[in-house]
């Protein structure tokens, strides 16, 4: 087996246990255990008159009941605001279980423990509670209008307002280079909600060792140190005493980042206070109404432009509903207002938005996180102006691009980690012209004439990103290399099905000269590494990736430093191939990197042959030294972090054919092809993989997903039956091709991949069955009963 | 004792080994295999009879657990993804999966592998279409599917290879 890993489409080591059904989810763990349900609010916005528990407690099977009263400490405070942002002057989080006021369908009034899930359930069911109703404030346009409000004391619903500003060149505002331009545009662009929706909901499982007075919590999250800490601050316990596991996740895509929801609070305090295990696993109508959502924006834009399309100008005011509360403070939308650039330079820019409380689910981050919004509207935008100018929406877009000879390129804006927006490396009129080959985009026209021959409608879009990935602050990484000659690897951030287990063995197995096989890597389990930040803006592989790549050089270092001591040669001519440290050119000249282990570790007592060697009587060490030396360290291990000074910069291309039906509307993709790059690739194999997770759901949310309120701020269409996510049949073949610009910001070269999918999806779609309609697509998603009215409304 | 709580005694037969447990009628066969045999492999998605996460063959035949009470299939035969691979090996289709990135967060999998293990049984050689219509039944948020249907002809494949129908075992001789 080959040691030279980095690259190559290794296959991944998760599958074993996941294809056999040996994986272990959250609702796998914990047989036995208690099992939590939650009463949740019915009403959208009302008023906690009573409840009354007395019905339930005949529950045969029931171990406890609790309302926000019974809550003790900081446990009856609100939940943590994770980013406070100044511009957030209003940010409101929920109590665990409602304190008085509920303010979204969902929302944890009652908490109930019984023998198993039926029973909690069965008890559930029994406790009433009185509510006085208060007026719901559904719609983010409604809210604005401050009429009523969702929450008393913040005057006309917003949370937060910021305006981001950039002048041009010439020191010209946004609002007069546009009006200072030959041409102008204005218009509206609306995107709808949708949601993460991993196929596993959250859960919790908590188990109190009192004899230790130590909590174990296992949580289907995608931040365990995170967690760890809340649960520690929020149950006053010392943080030594808590250790926090995600096991195998079912899928993440954003709103398991979000922490500590109740449950994650709540079960740890349960089974303390009752001395028993505790699981609570969300069910899909729990996961719809009571996790989060993301998406719904209403933007509106003005651009100026010259006869190139050159932008001059471009003014954008975007309304964000966040919903009922605001943990993930505003990170979506301060992520539209700057990632909405993409791979351009604009001549002035301005951007304002405000974030609305509206009496609906909370918005945090969905896979794109912002990013689809704002590609929606830059790239409608851009395509008005090639519609504008009776040019190739391409060539405006090439018109626009950042040139790949002035990289490092500040865009002048405040990205979302709090750093200068400053692009790293990229190269756009490559992957332009890679796209365009792919899809066939210059013959497309003689393509569609054909079509159009036969009475078939066929369009053709396009779409351009840049997303930024890897964000800090810091990732760690562990390695240790055991006297069996074994390679543990940990990292703090979590998995969800990105094959982290793969690819940071790919890492370390290159970087340490190593056969994968004996590389086995944990992620997410703090009693292997404590300090994380998360799974989340594509940035495992940036973070933890370089911080496991650091970690196995100081391995790597520290044992060649030994190898050399023992072999009697100089490091610096030593290399490890397939584990066996030796001197370049001299295999014979050779120690197993298990030997070197061994002897990283001066012992007293031996416990096997192997190890006899490090023993005091043994005459490996030198009598007249210290058996660990100076600065030195027992063991073969190293621990290394990697903390970048910003982001780094992935960007890509794609384009759609698609199909709509004269009579129909239904729209059919013909094809889909994208151009990604993602700096250096570790795994093709699982790169390819994330995109068409991505596109996927980027196609959904085009065509088929939207949350669906009415005016009393009921969720329509909570289950699978009616929010439509695609099935295989819905999914057009994704063809790819890559580029590989690296980044000069970290030694690995990579950039984040995870993300990337779905980002430019809709304003591709958008944009081809324009082209296919001639009618402006202005709002997303869009069906077929939508293109249909939109027929009737331009043809009457 | 109420009618949520008396205990009916099921006993099945499932992935070939004669299993039994008393449950209330109103036990979802997803739940018996999970919770009361410990058969955690079988997932649980909607609950709604939508996502096909539950998949499993009741019979040979696909069905979702979710939508089935364990009373009502007392005296049948059950195959779980735990009962797939054959001695320690696992079978074309759980190798297919593997080879052709077929899986990421793998929560629906043992969905699609029933499925498809039944799919294949009955339809060795499927072209394009079927395989397609064979998975379309089944959610997956990870993937995008394209993997999947990879998969499912390369399960087709290394089955014609090995001559050995994954179908067999719990086939409806
Ligand atoms: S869990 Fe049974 S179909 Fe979704
Ligand atoms: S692999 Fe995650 S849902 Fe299919």
């Amino acid at each position: 087996m080959t040691t030279k890993l980095f690259g190559e489409p290794v296959q991944r080591r998760e599958d074993a246990r996941l294809v056999t059904g040996q994986g272990r989810y959250l609702d796998d763990l914990g047989p036995g255990a208690l099992a939590a349900a939650f009463v949740r609010s019915p009403h959208a916005h009302a008023r906690i008159k009573d409840i009354d528990v007395s019905a339930a407690l005949d529950v045969e099977g029931l171990v406890a009941v609790y309302t926000w009263e019974d809550l003790p400490g900081a446990l009856a405070e609100p939940l943590p605001l994770l980013i406070p942002h100044p511009a957030l002057t209003h940010g409101r989080t929920a109590y665990p279980l409602a304190k008085d006021i509920v303010r979204h369908v969902g929302e944890p009034v009652v908490m109930v423990v019984a023998a198993d899930r039926y029973l909690a359930e069965d008890a559930c069911a029994l406790i009433e509670v009185e509510y006085e109703f208060l007026k719901p404030v559904v719609g983010v346009e409604e809210a604005a209008q401050g009429v009523h409000l969702v929450h008393e004391d913040v005057p006309g619903n917003v949370g937060a307002h910021l305006v981001q500003e950039v002048p041009s060149r010439e020191g010209r505002s946004a609002a007069e280079a546009i009006d200072a331009a030959p041409n102008r545009l204005e218009f509206r662009l609306d995107i709808e909600r949708s949601a993460s929706m991993p196929l596993e909901g959250r859960g919790v499982y908590a188990r109190w060792d009192a004899d230790d007075g130590s909590l174990r919590v296992y949580s289907s999250t995608q931040t365990s140190t995170s967690v760890r800490m809340a649960v520690a601050a929020k149950l006053g316990l010392p943080l030594p005493k808590v250790e926090v596991i995600a096991p195998d996740v079912g899928g993440g895509f954003g709103v398991k980042i979000v922490h500590p929801w109740p449950e994650e609070i709540l079960v740890p305090w349960a089974a303390r206070t009752l001395g028993r295990e505790v699981k609570w696993t969300e069910d899909r109508r729990e996961h719809f109404v009571s996790s989060a959502h993301e998406r719904a924006q209403v933007q509106h834009v003005r651009v100026g432009f010259d006869d190139e399309g050159h932008v001059l100008g471009l003014d954008v005011t975007i309304l964000h509903d966040h919903g009922a509360y605001t943990p993930y403070g505003i990170i979506v939308p301060i992520i539209t207002s700057t990632q909405l650039l993409g791979p351009y330079k604009i001549g002035a820019y301005r951007v304002e938005f405000s974030s609305i409380y509206t009496n609906t689910v909370q918005v945090t981050p969905y896979r794109g996180a912002g990013r689809p919004q704002g590609v929606f509207c830059m790239e409608r935008t851009l395509d008005r102006v090639a519609a504008y100018l009776g040019k190739d929406r391409t060539e405006v877009r090439a018109a626009n691009f950042i040139g790949p000879d002035e990289f490092p390129y500040d865009q002048g804006l405040i990205f979302q980690d709090g750093r200068p927006l400053v692009y790293d490396s990229g190269n756009y009129p490559e992957s332009l012209r890679m796209l365009k080959e792919l899809i066939g985009w210059d013959s497309f026209p003689e393509m569609k004439a054909r079509a159009a021959a036969e009475g078939r409608r066929i369009g053709i879009g396009i779409g351009c990103y840049v997303e930024g990935t890897g964000v800090g602050p810091y990732e760690g990484g562990h390695v240790q290399v055991t006297s069996d000659g074994r390679v543990h690897v940990s990292t703090g951030l979590t998995s969800q099905g990105q094959g982290h287990e793969t690819v940071f063995a790919q890492i370390a197995a290159t970087e340490l000269g190593v056969p994968i096989e004996r590389v086995s890597v944990v992620t997410g389990d703090t009693r292997r590494f404590g300090y994380a930040v998360g799974t989340f803006a594509s940035r495992a592989a940036v973070m933890s990736g370089n911080a496991i790549a650091l970690a196995c050089r100081k391995v790597r270092e520290k044992a060649l430093r030994i190898a050399a001591d023992a072999l009697e040669a100089d490091p610096r001519d030593l290399e490890i191939t397939d584990g066996i440290v030796h001197v370049a050119g001299t295999p014979s000249a050779s120690i197993p990197l298990a030997t070197v282990a061994v002897l990283s570790n001066p012992l007293r007592y031996a416990f096997d042959e192997e190890t006899k060697r490090a023993t005091q009587f043994s005459g490996t060490s030198a009598p007249d030294r210290p058996p660990v030396d100076e600065g030195e360290e027992p063991g073969l291990e190293g621990r290394d972090y990697y903390s970048p000074i910003r982001s780094t910069f992935a960007s890509g291309m794609h384009a759609a054919i698609v199909e709509t039906d004269p009579e129909t509307a239904e729209i059919t993709i013909l094809r889909y092809a994208v151009v990604h790059d993602c700096g250096k690739l570790i795994n093709p194999m699982i790169v390819e993989g994330q995109i068409h997770g991505g596109v996927a759901q980027g196609v959904g949310g085009a065509l088929y997903e939207k949350m669906v309120y009415d005016e009393h701020g009921q969720l329509l269409n909570a289950s699978f039956m009616d929010f439509l996510m695609p099935y295989a049949t819905e999914v057009p073949r994704i063809e790819t091709a890559h580029l590989e610009t690296p980044s000069p910001l970290n030694p690995l070269g990579v950039k984040g991949a995870g993300e990337a999918g779905v980002i430019p999806v809709s304003a591709v779609i958008a944009s081809a069955i324009e082209d296919a309609e001639g009618i402006p697509i202005d709002r997303m998603p869009i069906s077929p009963s939508d293109l249909h009215t939109l027929r009737l409304r331009l043809a009457g | 004792m109420s009618e949520e709580t008396t205990r009916h005694l099921v006993t099945l037969v499932v992935n070939g080994v004669v299993r039994e447990a008393a449950v209330p009628a109103r036990r979802l066969l997803s739940d018996f295999l999970r919770h009361d045999l410990g058969l955690t492999g079988t997932h649980v998605g909607c609950e709604h009879g939508v996502c096909g996460a539950c998949t499993v063959l009741l019979d040979g035949e696909p069905v979702r657990s979710c939508l089935t009470f364990a009373v009502t299939v007392d005296g049948h035969e059950i195959t779980t993804v735990e009962g797939l691979a054959r001695d320690g090996e696992p079978s074309p289709v759980q190798r297919a999966f593997t080879e052709c990135h077929g899986l990421q967060c793998g929560f629906c999998t043992p969905g699609f592998l029933c499925t498809v293990t039944a799919f294949l049984r009955d339809n060795p050689a499927p072209t394009e279409e079927e395989a397609l219509e064979a998975v379309s039944g089944n959610l997956c948020r990870c993937t995008g599917y394209q993997n999947i249907i990879k998969a499912v002809h390369r399960a087709a494949e290394i089955q014609a290879e090995t001559q050995v129908r994954p179908g067999d075992r719990e086939g409806r001789a």
